[in-house]
């Protein structure tokens, strides 16, 4: 860098070159990263559009056409109550995005600022907040869950806290250690001699920098509360019958299994394809906003 | 006096035992008036002047009074006067910015805390400030982000975020010496030029002597956490009145110095968890006696407004004996 005087007029560019714009550019540069998008916004599509794109009310059973095989009248074909198997898979999309969705946002909501708290002061507050974030690590996140759905009760609602309040702890710790790495940059100190008071160096200047890997660990966390969504439906903690979910679809197509295959492959398609789908845009994510991977 | 520093001392407390960094330094500038501080690394003057703005971490225990405008300086005081009042620049201009905001947010910010300007306001307000430390074009400038700038041109950014609110005292611990020689005297220059504009008190925080030529227009020469001599700038290159300083001039290389050998002074800077008893220089100076080492010299004025803390001052006669 030589800055001879005058200092050149023409290095920078004169586009407003903000950080998430670069992102942007080298996320659409990959190829699969844009294939997963796709296929979210899709699924998205389809839950928000769920009335107008199903075929049949969901919920309506029909004994003249039980376990119907795939055809152009049911294209997934039907189950063990005669229930249009696609329809209950577009609106299954419903529960299964809401879950992943919204428990991650709130996980966020809970684990960030408690993390930032922990990094930023240190201490005592520090050394509290983290054990008990580890000790909720120490069980399996499923396991946590289960425990959790369990004791509240099953329904839909309760298993999205269940699974945002076992998701929250990989937020503490995410954020701490953003917060710690932050904390020790001269920006920060400078921000302080600015005279910012605590909470706006939290929140106005560390947390606007440790975005992006937050954003990377949220797609991941959407895929692992879809899973856990669905999982918690399959043993019947989740969204109760009869409303449609892929969790307890893929429960009760256990029973006919060689019989009536289709009732546990389109459910469990759709399962696969956006916890996919969904991973693939994290892993997109995380090479388009961290710089260091750029070259590859 | 717009500062006005009296008896300081800082300890800090290690796993080795208790570090007392600054040791009853008193320092004092005017509005207007450029005060450098001097010395090695570790003399104590980055701590002082962090102690001046309350930045030390909590583990610092700080004696003495510290006050700005006559009014002492309280905890709460420092905390609501920092970046107002009182502001400070920093030695690392390239890692001092947040990298997720444009330079005109930043220094809008300033405005934003201390003057409670809302964002549109204090956004013209960056941009003009950005105008005033001569950055070219700083409307579109202020819309860019930190690393489309150079080290100088950010080291002017972070000058118009400190001078944004019209500070009556700014301290700026070691602002150049991140950047290239031409930079460091563009800096310095537009410093000097904003200072006389605006009235504010500078302390210069510096190891570099032809900087304090330059640029201060009093010095007070640090040691191993004390001042040991205290003189307005011109007096103290034309008749320095301790040896340590006499050392120091002796280390800054001349241009027409020839090919001799750059001076240098003999030993090391004292371990600050023991200090020597005495005179904090004694193991290495050339003119030690007897009570260097058993009392330390306290500062005495050789002349007005020239102190020195030597038991041996004034120099002249030792200086022309060896």
């Amino acid at each position: 860098m030589n800055a001879i005087p005058p200092e050149p007029l023409a290095t920078a560019p004169a586009v407003r070159q903000s950080p998430m714009r670069l992102a942007l550019r080298r996320f659409l540069r990959h190829r699969l990263a844009v294939a997963g998008l796709v296929i979210v916004v899709l699924f998205v599509l389809g839950a928000a559009l769920a009335p107008l794109i199903a075929t049949a009310d969901p919920n309506a059973t029909s004994w003249s056409a039980i376990r119907r095989e795939p055809s152009a009248t049911y294209f997934f074909g039907t189950d063990e109550n005669g229930r249009d198997v696609f329809s209950r898979v577009i609106w299954g999309a419903r529960a299964s995005l809401a879950a992943g969705f919204l428990s991650v946002a709130v996980a966020l909501f809970i684990g960030v600022p408690i993390g930032l708290l922990a990094g930023l002061a240190g201490g005592w507050v520090d050394a509290l907040i983290s054990r008990i974030a580890d000790a909720m690590l120490s069980v399996p996140f499923l396991i946590l869950a289960i425990a959790l759905a369990a004791f509240l009760g099953p329904a839909l609602e309760n298993a999205m806290i269940a699974i945002a309040i076992s998701a929250s702890p990989v937020f503490v710790r995410l954020s701490r250690g953003m917060a710690l790495e932050a904390n020790a940059t001269d920006w920060v100190e400078a921000a302080r001699a600015l005279g910012n008071p605590p909470w706006r160096l939290g929140l106005l200047h560390v947390l606007p920098n440790i975005i992006p890997p937050l954003l990377v660990q949220a797609t991941l966390s959407i895929a692992e509360a879809i899973i856990a969504e669905a999982s918690l439906s399959f043993l019947g903690l989740g969204q109760q019958p009869p409303a449609p979910s892929w969790g307890s679809m893929l429960n009760s197509a256990q029973r006919f299994l060689t019989q009536a295959p289709w009732l546990a492959i389109f459910p469990g398609l759709a399962i696969f394809l956006v916890v996919l789908a969904f991973n693939l845009v994290g892993d997109g994510l995380r090479d388009a906003l961290d710089p260091r991977s750029e070259k590859r | 006096m717009v500062l006005a520093i009296d008896d300081l001392t800082v300890d800090f407390t290690t796993d080795r035992g208790t570090l007392r960094a600054v040791d009853g330094v008193s320092l004092a500038v005017a509005s207007g008036r450029t005060l450098a501080v001097v010395g090695e690394s570790g003399s104590g003057k980055s701590v002082t002047a962090l102690a001046a703005v309350g930045l030390l971490p909590g583990s610092a225990r700080i004696g003495g009074r510290i006050a700005l405008d006559g009014e002492p300086l309280t905890p709460d005081r420092q905390r609501a006067l920092r970046g107002g009042a009182m502001a400070m620049i920093f030695q690392e201009p390239m890692t001092s910015l947040n990298p997720a905001f444009t330079a005109g947010e930043q220094v809008a910010e300033a405005l934003r805390i201390h003057r409670g300007l809302p964002p549109r306001a204090a956004f013209e307000a960056g941009v003009a400030m950005l105008d005033r430390v001569r950055i070219p074009d700083a409307e579109r400038r202020a819309r860019q982000y930190p690393h489309q700038f150079s080290g100088g041109m950010r080291q002017r950014v972070m000058i118009a975020i400190a001078l944004a609110c019209a500070p009556r005292l700014l301290l700026a611990d070691e602002p150049t010496t991140a950047l290239d020689v031409t930079v460091q005297a563009q800096i310095l220059a537009l410093l000097d030029t904003l200072k006389r504009e605006t009235g504010t008190a500078v302390v210069l925080i510096t190891h570099d002597l032809g900087v304090v030529a330059d640029h201060a227009d009093d010095v007070a020469v640090m040691y191993a956490g004390r001042v040991v001599e205290r003189a307005p700038a011109a007096r103290l290159f034309a008749q320095p009145e301790h040896p340590y300083t006499v050392g120091l001039l002796g280390a800054v290389p001349k241009l027409a110095g020839g090919a001799g050998r750059l001076a240098s002074i003999a030993g090391t800077v004292p371990d600050m968890r023991s200090p020597p008893r005495g005179c904090r220089f004694a193991p290495r100076c050339p003119f030690v006696i007897a009570r260097c080492v058993a009392e330390a010299p306290p500062l005495m004025e050789m002349a007005p407004g020239h102190a020195s803390a030597c038991w041996r001052a004034p120099l002249s006669q030792v200086l022309e004996a060896a």
